[in-house]
């Protein structure tokens, strides 16, 4: 559960959908808002994702199988 | 007298700076794990500041700022993504890991961690030797980022070797009395005294430009593509290849990795993963958007300068636009002792004592350490002076160097089916490759070879792909070797 939403948070961490757009809101281009909400929403996501026993999980520790993979077992949402 | 004074507090800072470290210094022990990890000690703050401000150096405060002015405000996206989010995931999956099994064996090097899982001296100095490699053109960067700074303060009254010189003197010093200790908490006030004077520097020169909108009008009048995202240097290959080769680069740089040990406990990595992408956002908005905004005012900037001074020297005053030049030639200082530290460390432990002199004693192992730090940064002012090319080019060849090395250590950390010969030829081979396309741009005696192909595309990010192909390739044909032993990193016991 955790592997996809990374990826997600990595790939849209650059505004790709307002590729070329050069509107201007409140000072600043709004693909520059963008990234700045966007970082946003990580810190709070990896803040869920830390406090989450997904964290210890991903390291395959206390975990019944399965090592292989970061966050691979689990898929508890936070 | 205005470059007297601007001189007078530049070099006032980096002695209170190097104050600080002597103090640090006092009140540490002096065994090995102490001056190079702060004996695993470091809370979450001093670690958050400290890795921070190790980011933090010439790539950052002048690099950024002049290809935002040059190529338009992007920059700030590429950065933001590779070190905000890419890094802290990489945080975690290689951080987290390297701390359980560090904390486990003992390991204070990550060739010694490699080197001991597979029962090889021989990968071990391989590692290391890779690693001194590439930081040569990163110290070099900091020694470049200082003389082209006091140029664009002191309007060429002091020379670019001078300021190249003025750093090199003061990381020597620095790094060979204090240790990580005494880098550890420069490095956190020297972070905490730059976020707040990069603010600070902004809304100064924001508010001479009549405000956030009138900046970025006066931009957008001078450089209409700069409002609209992408394009020009910015192309999708460029900000995909620059993020993913910088943000694994960093991972595998001695002198952070060097604190994925330190940590005290796997709460304090929890807390600084969590506020990594706000800390990084709020130094790099201010930094780059003044570098973006300078497009738009009327300031000459001198060829071989950079932006951000002569932005500063002409709408702050001079006392305050030295003291942001000192607080960023200070942070890079720590970044180049963070890294000098951390490669004398690699060159004793993984290099010297395994190869040269099994037997050498504690006593001359440090003074085998410091003449190796003398020599390594001296070389690197020397090279500084031919300046072979951009701060974001010599720092990107850097990254992209330590990127080769990010994809055979994760496979080594998550599979233990991994085997020495994979580990080998997957660091050798990329390396080697590597290698020869940037010393065919340097070095006059063969044609260049392209360093992006396709638009844009690093090659380093195709290199990586094959240093990974060729761990999990080469492992898979070959046997593990008799010394290696799996059982080191596994952490799932408790």
């Amino acid at each position: 559960m955790w592997v996809p939403t990374f990826a997600v948070l990595v790939a849209l961490a650059v505004p790709w959908p307002l590729w070329g757009v050069d509107r201007v809101a409140a000072g600043l281009p709004v693909w520059i808002w963008w990234h700045v909400g966007w970082l946003g929403l990580c810190t709070v996501l990896f803040a869920l994702f830390a406090r989450s026993g997904a964290w210890e999980r991903g390291m395959g520790r206390r975990a019944a199988a399965a090592e292989t993979e970061p966050s691979g077992v689990g898929g508890d949402r936070p | 007298m205005t470059v007297g004074l601007s001189l007078g507090v530049v070099v006032g800072y980096l002695v209170v700076a190097l104050a600080v470290g002597l103090v640090a210094y006092r009140v540490s022990d002096a065994t090995a794990e102490d001056y190079y990890l702060a004996s695993r000690s470091i809370g979450t703050f001093v670690l958050l500041f400290t890795t921070f401000a190790t980011l933090l150096s010439a790539f950052t405060f002048f690099g950024g700022p002049n290809l935002a002015y040059a190529a338009g405000p992007e920059w700030l996206i590429v950065m933001g993504t590779l070190d905000g989010v890419l890094f802290a995931v990489l945080w975690y999956v290689i951080g987290y890991k390297q701390w359980l099994i560090g904390a486990r064996n003992g390991y204070v090097t990550l060739g010694e961690m490699l080197g001991d899982r597979f029962g090889s001296p021989g990968l071990r100095a391989l590692v290391a030797g890779v690693s001194l490699l590439w930081l040569f053109p990163y110290v070099m960067l900091q020694q470049m980022g200082a003389g082209e700074a006091l140029v664009g303060l002191t309007g060429g009254v002091v020379p670019y070797w001078g300021g190249a010189a003025l750093i090199t003197a003061f990381m020597i010093l620095y790094v060979t009395v204090a240790g990580l200790r005494g880098v550890a908490w420069t490095d956190t006030l020297q972070g905490l005294f730059m976020l707040s004077v990069v603010w600070i520097a902004a809304a100064w020169v924001v508010s001479a430009l009549g405000g956030v909108g009138a900046a970025t009008e006066g931009m957008l009048a001078a450089r209409p593509e700069f409002g609209g995202f992408g394009g020009g240097t910015y192309s999708p290959g460029f900000i995909v290849s620059t993020a993913i080769t910088i943000a694994f680069g960093v991972t595998m740089f001695p002198q952070i990795n060097q604190r994925f040990f330190v940590a005290k406990s796997a709460a304090t990595l929890k807390r600084s993963f969590a506020l990594w992408p706000v800390l990084v956002l709020l130094l790099f908005v201010p930094a780059f958007m003044l570098g973006a905004w300078a497009a738009g005012t009327p300031v000459e900037v001198p060829a071989g300068a950079n932006v951000l001074p002569v932005v500063l020297a002409e709408y702050t005053p001079a006392w305050f636009a030295a003291l942001v030049i000192a607080g960023a030639i200070a942070a890079m200082m720590s970044s180049s002792d963070s890294m000098l530290l951390s490669g004398s460390s690699y060159f004793t432990r993984d290099l010297y004592r395994p190869v040269v002199n099994a037997d050498a004693s504690a006593r001359r192992e440090a003074w085998i350490a410091r003449v190796g730090v003398v020599g390594f940064a001296t070389l690197a002012f020397v090279a500084s002076l031919f300046r072979p090319g951009t701060l974001i080019e010599v720092g990107g060849t850097a990254f992209s160097g330590f990127a080769l090395l990010a994809l055979p250590v994760i496979c080594a950390l998550y599979w233990a089916r991994t085997t020495r010969t994979g580990m080998v030829v997957g660091v050798a081979v990329p390396q080697a490759a590597y290698l020869t396309v940037v010393l065919s741009s340097v070095l006059p005696l063969v044609p260049p070879l392209p360093r992006t192909v396709l638009g844009g595309w690093d090659v380093a990010l195709g290199l990586m792909a094959l240093s990974g192909a060729l761990t999990v390739v080469a492992s898979l044909a070959t046997a593990a070797t008799a010394d290696g032993d799996a059982s080191r990193f596994a952490v799932a016991g408790d």
